[in-house]
């Protein structure tokens, strides 16, 4: 690897010290800020506050509902990862293979990638409507009973397909980016020596494009985790049941609903520790199968 | 231009010596749309009926939102002097109070020296906001209570009286659905209208010490006989087709306006909508249906809405604004006009009456159903209302704890029994916090 030298000792500083004031800000002062209120029990006005120590997690743990969240983050952490990574990888490779409208497909693609979380919700919460949706209607042709407000899987089902829909199009277009810059005389050599368009893909393009499949797994997890509160909130508000309530939603409905300010704040430590984990996890296990 | 800008100063300048500026008082309230609207109409009415205080009405969002906004002004500073909540916040207000951070509206009165007749409002509406000492904390404004709509032309057609008891309400169901309702009863709100209300429509407790009014320490008890039953009876309802579930607070609205349900339980409030809304075929409204099984006759029903809360830490002299704009708010011309908007119910006796003097009863009928539930008993102790910490999230894990029944997944016995023991542990939280 090739060693970059400054000519003055501080201006390597000078020149990362934006990034770190803007972590500093934005990450570590509210990090701190959670750990030390989750020690805390609080009123809601901020009269008192009373240190229990350990007693926000002691409740969370022994909180069967909490512990139920975990599985249901699990799965739709890792449905919506699947299910936009697979779905825009596919779409990348069509729209890079598309000649005419090439960009047309692309804008359409990208497009819904400007529509906010809470309004892609909403969206999806009318087309779905069991009494007004026209998704309803039709699935009420082909005989599948649809009620979201009180049929879980359903509801997380609806949850999933909207959480995938938003992350398509970023997915889309790394991808995108990622098979353009994939040398075509390595395609084509391949072709010559009679390697069909799937064997192609497998052996050739995707590997090749690993880099950014292991990037845009870590973008997914994190967004599944943490930027899909809205979705959920302006949906199904982690009903019916508890069966679409992800752990940033509890994190919310403890904190802004219920005023619990400790347990909230407990609630982010362990989320941000379990996002952490995670990261970790595919840092050092999954990043070794990616070819650079 | 020179001249131009100094004479224009100069006219400030008189205009300054001729009259100061409004004092600026902040109202915080959640009424979005047409409700909005005339909150919107009420300040403006107010502002321009005097020249000393404007009233300054922002939409900070829905109820949970709103509230969150005050309390988070209130811990940094900048916290509004009047802020909307919603009946279920009162006992997080009440802790607040007993703390320094509101300002009771039965002293603030006092202390500007307006007026103020609490016996002027309806008992149902103040026993709900009253301290101990039978003192108003907060001022009432909207304040609704569950009614039963029903679809007047689809009964008409089926032939049949509209229900007054649940019975009866399974046996109207059963005949709409043979004759093609798809799903004849369902409600909203179903904490309110199924655990809360029917409580109290049957005159039993939901938890111990009246119902949280005789402190913190109160325990949830909603997992009785009477309510399991009641609960379970919808359950097996739904398995025969006969109730559907359309999701938590209105999301069931669509069902009823569209005709798919025709007995639909919930707030009175929806009048104004239904209203614009429906057309083509004749809704009306009806008490709640009772459950024989649990008390022959109905107590009195329970409410829910919102009051306005005083926040302390302004200068002094701006509450006497807050006190006027109260007064003015309280006026029996608004509040009729309110009621007569929204379905509210007319919360002052003055507004009754003069709701009845204008012949809205005779032009609206039904309209005054939520008034006669509210009134129909002297409150009682179960019946008074409620006053529960952290409810909020209580009436979330109620929601939950439901929708397991209604998926199938659990029983009512089981589902109340875990409502409760998780409802209980809130309590404890907010006693922990709060308590003294």
């Amino acid at each position: 690897m090739k060693r970059v030298t400054f000519r003055h000792r501080w201006l390597p500083y000078l020149l990362v010290l934006p990034q770190i004031a803007v972590t500093a800000v934005f990450f570590l002062w509210p990090a701190y800020q959670a750990v030390e209120t989750s020690f805390f029990v609080e009123d809601a006005f901020g009269f008192s506050r009373e240190w229990v120590g350990l007693g926000n997690y002691d409740a969370l743990f022994a909180d069967k509902s909490y512990l139920a969240s975990f599985k249901v983050t699990l799965v739709f952490g890792l449905s919506v990862t699947a299910l936009s990574m697979g779905l825009s990888l596919a779409l990348a490779v069509a729209a890079n293979r598309a000649i005419r409208s090439a960009l047309a497909y692309r804008t359409a693609l990208i497009w819904p990638y400007a529509v906010a979380p809470a309004v892609a919700g909403v969206l999806w919460f009318f087309l779905m409507n069991p009494s007004l949706g026209i998704v309803a209607y039709w699935l009420r042709g082909l005989g599948v009973e649809w009620n979201h407000y009180a049929n879980g899987d359903q509801a997380l089902l609806m949850v999933v397909v909207a959480a995938s829909w938003k992350q398509i199009s970023y997915n889309f277009l790394f991808f995108l980016a990622g098979l353009q810059s994939i040398p075509k005389s390595l395609i084509e050599a391949a072709a010559i020596d009679r390697a069909g368009p799937v064997r192609r893909f497998w052996t050739i393009v995707f590997p090749l494009l690993s880099p950014t499949t292991f990037f845009l797994l870590v973008v997914n997890l994190v967004y599944a985790f943490f930027d899909t509160f809205a979705l959920i909130h302006a949906t199904t508000s982690g009903g019916p049941a508890q069966s679409t309530s992800i752990l940033v939603y509890q994190v919310y409905s403890s904190g802004f609903v219920g005023q619990d300010y400790g347990g909230s704040a407990a609630q982010s430590v362990v989320l941000m520790l379990l996002v952490g984990v995670l990261t970790v996890v595919q840092f050092r296990y999954v990043e070794k199968r990616v070819t650079y | 231009m020179k001249r131009v800008i100094l004479g224009a100063a100069a006219a400030l300048a008189l205009a300054g010596a001729a009259k100061a500026d409004p004092i600026e008082i902040q109202f915080w309230h959640a009424m979005g749309g047409q409700l909005g609207e005339i909150v919107d109409k009420f300040a403006a009415d107010f502002n321009a009926s005097q020249s000393e205080y404007n009233i300054n009405a922002v939409y900070k969002g829905d109820y949970t939102e709103t509230m969150t906004a005050a309390i988070a002004g209130f811990r940094s500073k900048s916290h509004p002097h009047i802020v909307q909540v919603f009946e279920v916040g009162t006992a997080t207000m009440m802790a607040a109070e007993d703390k320094g951070a509101v300002y009771p509206v039965y002293q603030l009165m006092q202390d500007a020296g307006v007026a103020f007749d609490q016996s002027a409002y309806l008992p149902a509406v103040v026993s709900y906001y009253t301290d101990t000492e039978n003192r108003l904390l907060s001022l009432p404004f909207n304040a609704s209570t569950p009614v039963m709509w029903y679809n007047k032309t689809r009964l008409d057609e089926l032939g049949v009286a509209v229900p007054k008891t649940w019975d009866e309400v399974w046996s109207v169901a059963r005949k709409a659905k043979d004759a093609g309702v798809v799903a004849p009863v369902s409600f909203g709100w179903q904490s309110w209208t199924q655990i809360e209300n029917f409580s109290a429509w049957h005159d039993i407790p939901m938890g111990t010490l009246e119902n949280g009014f005789g402190g913190v320490e109160t325990e949830f008890t909603f997992n009785n006989d009477a309510v399991v039953n009641h609960i379970q009876e919808i359950a097996d309802a739904g398995k025969e087709g006969l109730f559907r579930y359309g999701g938590r607070r209105g999301d069931s609205r669509g069902m009823f306006v569209n005709g798919e349900t025709i007995l639909w339980i919930n707030s009175s409030a929806y009048y104004g909508g239904f209203k614009k809304d429906i057309t083509g075929w004749e809704f009306g409204q009806a008490m709640m249906p009772v459950d024989t099984k649990v008390k022959a006759e109905p107590q009195n029903s329970i409410i829910g809405g919102a009051t306005l809360w005083v926040l302390k830490g302004h200068p002094q002299a701006e509450y006497k604004g807050v006190a006027e704009f109260f007064k003015f708010v309280s006026g029996a011309e608004q509040q009729a006009f309110w009621h007569q908007q929204t379905g509210y119910v007319p919360i002052t006796t003055a507004a009754y009456e003069l709701s009845k003097e204008q012949g809205f009863y005779e032009t609206d009928p039904g309209t005054d159903t939520a008034i006669k539930q509210l009134s129909l008993n002297t409150p009682t102790p179960n019946s008074k209302g409620v006053r529960f910490g952290n409810f909020v999230q209580v009436r979330d894990v109620i929601n939950e704890e439901l929708e397991a029944v209604w998926a199938g997944q659990k029983d009512a016995k089981e589902a109340m029994d875990e409502a409760v023991s998780r409802s209980n542990a809130l309590l404890r939280k907010f006693q922990q916090a709060n308590g003294s």
